[in-house]
């Protein structure tokens, strides 16, 4: 077992069971500090399928962004004073029983594709050429998204005020 | 065993059937929004995991970013939504909003 793969065992092990803990702990609190821990072991999953910047992306974004709006969003739907901040779950049984049926088909499938692999050559940085295709080739999507981000920002702060 | 494409695929498989399993026994809203971020994050492993072992060169990365970035606007506008119907309803409990005005 060559050190990638310990390497692999270990993030994945951080990915999978602290979301588990996210779906199942019953403090929101809790549950938005687990999935800090998601985030940072998909980013090192991304660094290790050779994904430098895009790892670097989830950080900031996900840790810096996402999980501060849902931190905040977890405080301003819930009085401090009553102890509300526990959440109540519904139907754990048929759920598990469906979703357990849901991954063992996935499973099944993906273990049964013959996938094609190549064997990738040593992973280089990737931020130079990203930023090179991002602004030539996928330049149009790249401005759409700038828009689509602007037309969020406004209206999240417009709904948000009412 | 080596690590390949199928180890990946199964990170990704976990991801998504606990966000699935988040999103159906949650009622608090916000729960409901980490369980997408959980598929989201799921989706995009696939995308870079396949764009190493598939030979697609950079492609399978910038559809990664661009979900990233569309995951940013959606809990932004999300949360949005769920402060107002906690003004409405006092609560965000997703099992007890079935009306749309008060």
């Amino acid at each position: 077992m060559s050190l990638y793969d310990i390497i692999f065992y270990l993030f994945a092990a951080i990915t999978v069971i602290s979301a588990y803990f996210v779906v199942t702990t019953r403090n929101i609190v809790y549950s938005a500090y687990y999935l800090l821990l998601t985030f940072f072991g998909v980013s090192g999953i991304y660094v290790l399928l050779g994904a430098d910047f895009i790892a670097v992306v989830q950080l900031v974004v996900y840790v810096g962004g996402i999980l501060i709006l849902l931190l905040f969003g977890v405080m301003l739907t819930n009085k401090i004073t009553n102890v509300q901040i526990k959440t109540g779950t519904i139907k754990i049984a048929p759920a598990a029983v469906g979703v357990a049926l849901l991954a063992g088909t996935l499973f099944a499938g993906l273990l049964n594709t013959n996938w094609k692999t190549f064997n990738s050559e040593v992973p280089v940085s990737t931020t130079h050429t990203l930023g090179l295709i991002l602004l030539t080739q996928y330049g149009v999507v790249f401005e759409l998204l700038g828009i689509l981000l602007l037309i969020a920002l406004i209206g999240a702060a417009s709904m948000a005020r009412k | 065993m080596e690590v390949g494409l199928n180890h990946f695929l199964f990170v990704s498989v976990c991801l998504f059937s606990l966000g699935i399993f988040g999103i159906i026994t949650r009622k608090n809203a916000v729960m409901v929004l980490m369980g997408i971020e959980l598929i989201l994050n799921s989706a995009n492993i696939n995308f870079i995991a396949f764009a190493k072992y598939g030979n697609f060169g950079y492609q399978g990365q910038i559809v990664a970013l661009f979900v990233i970035i569309l995951a940013a606007a959606e809990a932004a506008i999300a949360l949005a939504i769920v402060l107002n119907i906690y003004k409405t309803f006092s609560t965000v409990n997703v099992d007890e909003i079935d009306t749309m005005k008060d």
